[in-house]
């Protein structure tokens, strides 16, 4: 026995507390579990989706490649529709970017509203040059996101477009 | 710390009082199973409310996933049933718990009429028991609907059938209640919905208190 002894109040105040508690965290963690858990899903693995874009015929012009695929959301499932922005480089490699803005999520135009080379977003003039950097002093505060690409067929195919961090 | 921010909350609203009404209360020793270990008989109305809140919670939780429409019910329910982490779980603890509470509102139900502590003055709190009883069995009834499977739509046929057998307003109340004269179906469905997490949960919860305030006011009925 220690010089002070834990009282028979003590005593029961942690007893029930601690039952109370085992109880209670019995009852609430399956269903905090299932609350969050889309936050813990594991990512869908970036799929490719083909489009209908011939690698052949693009040149360094950035033309606008729509895309379909069918998209699985819980027990809904539903054809959705994406677009890039897509040219070759001067290396002839090709760059497939996202229209939509790093500002707040409007969708970029390719030379819109008579911005010669370079991408315009109506909703605030966010502006961004061809590789996708984002112009200083318009809203956009990183560069556009980049599709990864590939060739299947002599058709082009993207993947899940990723952020940019070229200077 | 947490008893610095409480010191603090108490020294401005002083909240102690508020618990201390509860914590402090002596439970009589007629009603003590360690005394008399045929006193558990007094734990039905507990149990009842334990289960209630367990339905409470378990039911909001279902609701991030469940959808009260024909075409996405059941898909959503046999989602959230497989593909969400326990999701067998969070369900079961609902449809199994909708079961034992009507057990246990049964059997406090049974402990006060075999006692007869529904006697004067405890008329009015037996009444609003009653109540609480009938809201249980519509929170069951409309419930069952809502997985959209064979077994729902059958039962609620049946169920809505046997309102229909009222005298006089039997058709006025099959129409109220299933959304329209002839199809149990998409409108059936939502009003169900609405009736089960809004309406029947908030009348539950008002004639809870009400009956709780009058445990206090009244005691609980002496020993036989």
């Amino acid at each position: 026995m220690s010089k002070q002894p834990v009282s028979r109040r003590q005593f029961l105040n942690y007893t029930l507390m601690g039952v109370g508690g085992f109880m209670a965290a019995g009852m609430l963690m399956p269903m905090v579990r299932f609350a969050i858990d889309p936050v813990l899903a594991e990512g869908a693995a970036g799929e490719f989706q083909t489009t209908n874009q011939k690698v052949d015929e693009l040149t360094s012009t950035p033309v606008r490649v729509d895309f379909s695929y069918e998209q699985q959301d819980a027990w809904y499932t539903s054809e959705v529709t994406e677009t890039a922005w897509v040219y070759k480089d001067e290396n002839g490699e090709v760059v497939a970017l996202s229209p939509i803005c790093k500002h707040l999520g409007c969708t970029v135009n390719w030379e819109g509203d008579n911005h010669k080379n370079q991408f315009y977003c109506p909703c605030h003039g966010g502006l961004y040059e061809k590789n996708g950097n984002n112009v200083p002093g318009t809203p956009p505060t990183a560069p556009l996101d980049k599709y990864p690409t590939k060739v299947k067929d002599g058709f082009l195919q993207l993947g899940k477009p990723e952020p940019q961090t070229i200077a | 710390m947490l008893n610095k921010i409480y010191d603090w909350v108490d020294e401005r609203l002083d909240i102690t009082p508020l618990w201390r009404d509860i914590a402090d209360h002596e439970v009589p020793e007629h009603v003590n199973p360690g005394h008399h270990f045929s006193a558990f008989v007094y734990c039905f109305g507990g149990l009842t409310f334990f289960v209630t809140v367990i339905q409470i919670l378990s039911g909001m939780f279902l609701t991030m996933y469940y959808v009260p429409d024909i075409k996405n019910a059941w898909e959503s329910v046999y989602y959230l049933q497989n593909e969400v982490a326990f999701g067998m779980i969070v369900r079961g603890m609902h449809h199994w718990g909708a079961s034992l509470v009507i057990v246990m509102i049964f059997l406090h139900t049974l402990r006060v009429f075999f006692q007869g502590a529904y006697k004067k003055p405890r008329e009015l709190n037996w009444m609003v028991g009653v109540l609480i009883f009938f809201v249980m069995l519509g929170l069951g009834f409309t419930g069952y609907l809502l997985p959209w499977d064979m077994k729902a739509l059958f039962a609620t046929k049946v169920g809505i059938e046997i309102a229909a057998a009222t005298p006089f307003i039997g058709e006025q109340l099959k129409t109220l209640l299933a959304g329209h004269p002839d199809i149990i179906g998409a409108q059936t469905l939502t009003r169900f919905f609405a009736i089960h997490v809004f309406f029947l949960p908030a009348a539950l919860l008002g004639l809870m208190a009400a009956h709780f305030i009058m445990i206090r006011r009244q005691g609980i009925s002496g020993p036989l």
